[in-house]
């Protein structure tokens, strides 16, 4: 009898011993100038221009570097702090210039801007940077390019302190796009220490050890679990940061970053799902703040390749089939802006996004089916994205809902996040699809040549329409105050709505929860978060 | 010596098994549908940016050459970098196997001091109370999907009780990990003498560690009451009371020793599957583990981390078996494993 109660005793001592470290905790209580912000994915490198560096990564570039110009800042109605991208600022450059005929632009640096390690920054850094965003090719030579950079040659360094850039032809879109994350500016002499006949831009050298000028320094990374910010106190090219330290931790669990913003023991969730965002905005130990995304929309794309989507009736029944109303409450939670139910089929401002002249009216949808090739309805796959399912999958059940009415029988095709890529965009070979793309750079032309123009990635819809391109073409780079540029415009959007590749849906916001206490909070095109404005009480 | 002898036959044998997963593990990464270099190209990516990247992963190769580099390469220990976290595969998962396989082995030392005693009472005292809870509890442990378990325990200790520290992985914000020896927080603070994160790392251990050994209780404690109900059963422990042996006696010696052979096996088969199969708690306690970054790499198409721990895990399990059979003959003297 006395061996069985040692086993039992043993028993329960282990469960007992197991419970012991959850009596004696102390919450982690932050001091004023240590942020701890949640986020949901990987930052898998810290150098922007590496390949294979992926979106979240981005912010390494926003905090620890400087670009020769960054964007404004101004308050939105409901009280949030957003870029405004009107308001082009100097960063890095003091001043530019532009020549008569605006087809170079001259920057002067600031003075006295150096880099982490004390060696003021040149104009031959600047180039150096420049010359390896195109060098290294992908993502950050598309970004450059939607500028005019496109060659190093454009690349001119003056003197120390001034930088030259020649444009093919003057565009708007030149000074803007010197503000995104890509056009970044690094110690080329730090750089080039490092770098190796085999790696002569120092990608294997920049990807663990950022070297730049900017406001915070990386102090830690371990990727898949945390990111340590550390002020850089010399920073010269803004207004010296609030906060000290920023620890960036990586939870993959919603549910875990829920509880812990809630718990108070993180002061930022970054990015969090409208479901959330609703629920705690009841909850006032939390703050949240939402902001529309610039240039973005949640739209569906008809493929005009394929059989139904050919016929323009077919594409409008399919329009006002889809129960916009009911797709915003139950997938957007009642945030962002409406894209439906405009009066008039004629627009008259050239402001994109803009709501479509189409809602949800089962008569009309029936009266434009009949009209088509397709009167007694057809079977067809409508395909999403499973890595952004949170919004996507509501929204395609309502549709699947909607349509059937009509006599369009949906069904639903899920698409892993790794395939949706190639799929959608590359190969453009689904019919009928759910697609969500914003321009970093907010003019409607910039949306426009990437969504409308036949062969670019974002024209899902496979729409081609000479029209349209040469409209694109002509307005890409032509500056606003341009006689031609409102027209341009208005008339894309026309044919946007006439034609109907793409149907939107609403206008998403990014919304964030945060503690009372956490002010400067900003909401940037890119997406990413922005540190350097952050302060606490 | 013999044994040592037999050790070395056995790793030999594991050679052909472990090139075939080689082999097909480069195979059906290469099936996955779905391209890295479209992945990783970016968000504006153009045909040219796409195949620029293609160039740049060699992937631009037909197979046969992509296999040859990737075999030079393991060759010479090397696995790749793995793009969903930009860091060298070795690297990973040095870092993260020794974070699963704590977390693991915590989880099953808990669970055994529980299934154990339980499963032997339960055995004992057939269709008393006990019997009951046992039964209950195997149900509810594999009943209840291990991320529930995980976030019903965050809920209640975590989010309203404020017992447990912040699920943020393997140490709590304020502590910086120990040096690295074995991968082992709790080894590796000891070593340090750092009592303080050993504390920490237990605490930030207790939550997960729970979850997972609800999970593997079930088994173990399943076995252990039907491996001993049938030893108690046989003609072995009737002779030895009929002896007039004390009942621990029969209990411990007799009818225990007979029955932990099945458990052992049971417990080999629960170690290697929740090794992969905590990828669940991982994620909802930000545990750095195995099992997340495979699943990460899996849904990238990111060849090299997915090549890398398929090895690593093959491996392990020629090792965990190796290991089983030799803890059998340690158990019992009559089992004989062939070189």
């Amino acid at each position: 009898m006395k061996r069985r109660d040692l086993l039992k005793g043993a028993g329960a001592m282990t469960l007992g011993a197991g419970l012991l470290p959850l009596l004696k905790t102390n919450a982690f209580a932050a001091t004023s100038d240590t942020a701890v912000v949640l986020i949901g994915n990987t930052i898998n490198s810290l150098d922007i221009h590496r390949p294979g560096t992926n979106r979240p990564s981005y912010q390494v570039a926003v905090n620890c570097y400087d670009r020769l110009v960054s964007f404004g800042l101004k308050t939105l109605p409901n009280g949030a702090q957003v870029y405004d991208y009107d308001n082009v600022i100097g960063e890095m450059a003091e001043s530019w210039s532009f020549n008569a005929d605006r087809t170079e632009i001259t920057f002067k640096l600031r003075a006295d801007a150096t880099f982490w390690d004390g060696k003021p920054v040149t104009a031959a850094d600047v180039k150096w940077s420049f010359d390896r965003a195109l060098a290294l090719g992908g993502f950050p030579k598309v970004q450059m390019a939607a500028g005019g950079f496109k060659r190093p040659e454009q690349f001119v360094v003056i003197d120390d302190k001034t930088f030259q850039i020649k444009l093919d032809q003057p565009s708007k879109l030149s000074l803007p796009n010197l503000g995104v994350p890509v056009a970044v500016i690094i110690n080329s002499a730090v750089a080039s220490a490092n770098a190796t006949t085999a790696d002569p831009w120092a990608t294997e050298y920049l990807h663990k050890n950022p070297a730049g000028s900017g406001a915070f320094k990386v102090s830690r990374w371990q990727a898949g679990q945390q990111l340590v910010y550390e002020r850089n106190d010399n920073w010269a090219c803004g207004p010296k940061p609030a906060l000290r330290r920023v620890i960036i931790r990586e939870v993959p669990s919603q549910a875990t970053r829920r509880a812990l913003i809630e718990r108070a023991d993180a002061q930022l969730s970054f990015s969090i799902p409208n479901k959330d965002a609703k629920e705690l905005s009841a909850n006032d130990k939390v703050k949240v703040v939402g902001t529309p995304i610039d240039n973005t929309l949640h739209v569906v794309c008809m493929n005009q390749i394929f059989e139904p989507f050919t016929d323009a009736n077919v594409r409008k029944a399919v329009a006002y089939a889809i129960p916009y109303a009911q797709i915003f409450e139950q997938a957007a939670y009642g945030m962002g802006a409406k894209m439906w139910g405009a009066s008039s089929a004629k627009p008259t401002e050239p402001v994109w996004p803009q709501p479509f002249p189409y809602d949800t009216n089962l008569d009309k949808a029936r009266e434009m089916l009949a009209q088509s090739g397709y009167a007694d309805g057809f079977d067809v796959q409508l395909a999403f994205n499973l890595g952004v399912a949170d919004w996507a999958e509501p929204t395609a059940l309502l549709i699947q809902e909607g349509l059937g009415k009509i006599g369009i029988n949906v069904t639903l095709n899920k698409v892993p996040g790794a395939n949706w890529r190639t799929i959608a965009l590359v190969e453009k070979k689904l019919p009928f699809l759910l697609e969500n793309f914003g321009g970093w750079l907010n003019t409607p032309d910039y949306y426009f040549y990437w969504a409308y123009i036949e062969g670019n990635l974002f024209n899902a819809s496979n729409y081609d329409k000479a029209e349209m391109a040469k409209l694109i073409n002509d307005t890409l780079f032509m500056e606003k105050s341009n006689p031609q540029y409102k027209p341009n415009v208005l008339r894309m959007i026309e044919l946007a709505f006439e034609d109907l590749p793409r149907i939107p849906l609403y206008q998403p916001t990014l919304e964030s929860a945060m503690s009372p206490v956490l002010g400067g909070y900003t909401s940037w095109y890119h997406r990413q978060l922005d540190v350097r404005a952050l302060k606490m009480g | 010596m013999d044994r040592v002898l037999v050790v070395f036959k056995r790793l030999l044998q594991a050679m052909p098994t472990v090139f075939g997963i080689v082999v097909i593990t480069f195979l059906l990464t290469r099936a996955l549908p779905g391209d890295p270099a479209v992945f990783f190209a970016g968000p504006a990516a153009t045909p040219e940016s796409i195949a620029e990247i293609r160039t740049e992963l060699g992937l631009d190769q037909p197979l046969p050459v992509q296999f040859g580099r990737y075999l030079n390469d393991l060759s010479r220990g090397e696995l790749g970098a793995s793009m969903t976290t930009g860091q060298p595969v070795i690297q990973e998962l040095v870092t993260r196997l020794p974070a699963s396989l704590e977390l693991t082995l915590v989880a099953l030392v808990l669970s055994l001091c529980i299934a154990l005693p339980l499963g032997v009472l339960a055995a004992t005292k057939q269709d008393s109370w006990i019997d009951q809870l046992c039964r209950f509890v195997v149900t509810a442990g594999v009943s209840l999907p291990t991320f529930f378990t995980g976030l019903l325990l965050v809920y209640i200790f975590y989010y309203l009780l404020g017992w447990a520290p912040p699920p943020l992985g393997r140490l709590d914000i304020l502590y910086l990990s120990p040096p690295h020896v074995t991968g082992f927080y709790l080894i590796d603070a000891l070593i340090d003498g750092d009592l303080e994160v050993f504390w920490s790392s237990l605490k930030q251990l207790a939550l997960p560690a729970i979850t997972l050994a609800l999970f593997t209780l079930a088994p173990l404690a399943r076995m252990t009451r039907a491996a001993m109900l049938q030893s108690l059963g046989s003609d072995y422990v009737r002779t030895a009371r009929a002896c007039g042996l004390t009942y621990p006696k029969v209990l411990r010696t007799y009818a225990l020793r007979n029955a932990m052979l099945p458990v052992i096996t049971t417990l080999g088969m629960v170690f290697s599957f929740s090794l992969g199969a905590n990828v669940l708690v991982e994620k909802v306690f930000s545990w750095p583990g195995i099992g997340s970054f495979a699943i990460e790499a899996l849904i990238a198409s990111d060849y090299a981390a997915v090549q890398g721990f398929v090895l690593a895990m093959a491996l392990l399990f020629v090792l965990l078996n190796l290991c089983v059979d030799l803890i059998y003959t340690l158990v019992d003297p009559r089992v004989k494993i062939d070189g």
